[in-house]
């Protein structure tokens, strides 16, 4: 089986499942891990959109 | 100053936890995160062997290129059983471009690196450090 992902497919999931443990394993409380990895997943989209703005706005 | 915690009251625990994925937490009656570590883990693995990611092996040379095959094996070998299963049962993609690939090598460590923060809070939650 193989898997097709576009470069937003890929960094989505990749930030998905890596906000999910940072929340696990940060806070204490279970409101709390849900709020963080929710500020983390929030943060990497925000920086997948900002790189990709970036790259697009340096390459001409 | 906080006395060292006791060998056998973590090692068991954090052992597990490389091995099986969310294990740590099972073992310590965390099963909610427990599963949501291994669903985390084990999906981060899955998907980088659908996209055909390469997995390193540890090879020498200039300091870059130690520093990545080194890191990058310690980082697979990381995922604890998967590794071992995917190894044994003769995966073998060779390095080659494109980015599928490369998101998957990418995902094959990150699955890697998310279990050692998983084991990690699973020595604090064995020594008493955390709940």
């Amino acid at each position: 089986m193989k898997m097709n992902l576009s470069h937003f497919e890929a960094s989505v999931l990749f930030a998905l499942f890596t906000s999910i443990v940072l929340g696990i394993i940060t806070k204490k409380t279970d409101r709390e891990r849900v709020r963080y990895a929710a500020y983390c997943f929030v943060c990497f989209i925000a920086a997948i959109f900002g790189l990709g703005w970036l790259m697009y706005l340096g390459h001409g | 100053m906080d006395q060292a915690p006791s060998v056998g009251k973590w090692l068991p625990a954090v052992a597990l936890a490389w091995l099986i994925p969310g294990g740590g937490h099972f073992l310590l009656k965390r099963p909610g995160r427990g599963a949501l570590i291994a669903l985390s883990v084990v999906a981060m693995f899955l998907m980088g062997l659908m996209m055909r990611g390469f997995l390193f092996q540890p090879q020498g040379g200039d300091l870059l290129t130690t520093v990545i095959y080194y890191g990058g094996f310690i980082g697979d070998l990381m995922s604890g059983i998967l590794y071992f299963i995917t190894v044994w049962l003769g995966y073998a993609q060779p390095d080659v471009a494109g980015h599928e690939h490369d998101y998957g090598t990418k995902f094959l460590v990150a699955a890697g690196l998310l279990n050692i923060l998983a084991m990690v809070d699973v020595f604090e939650i064995a020594a008493g450090k955390k709940d």
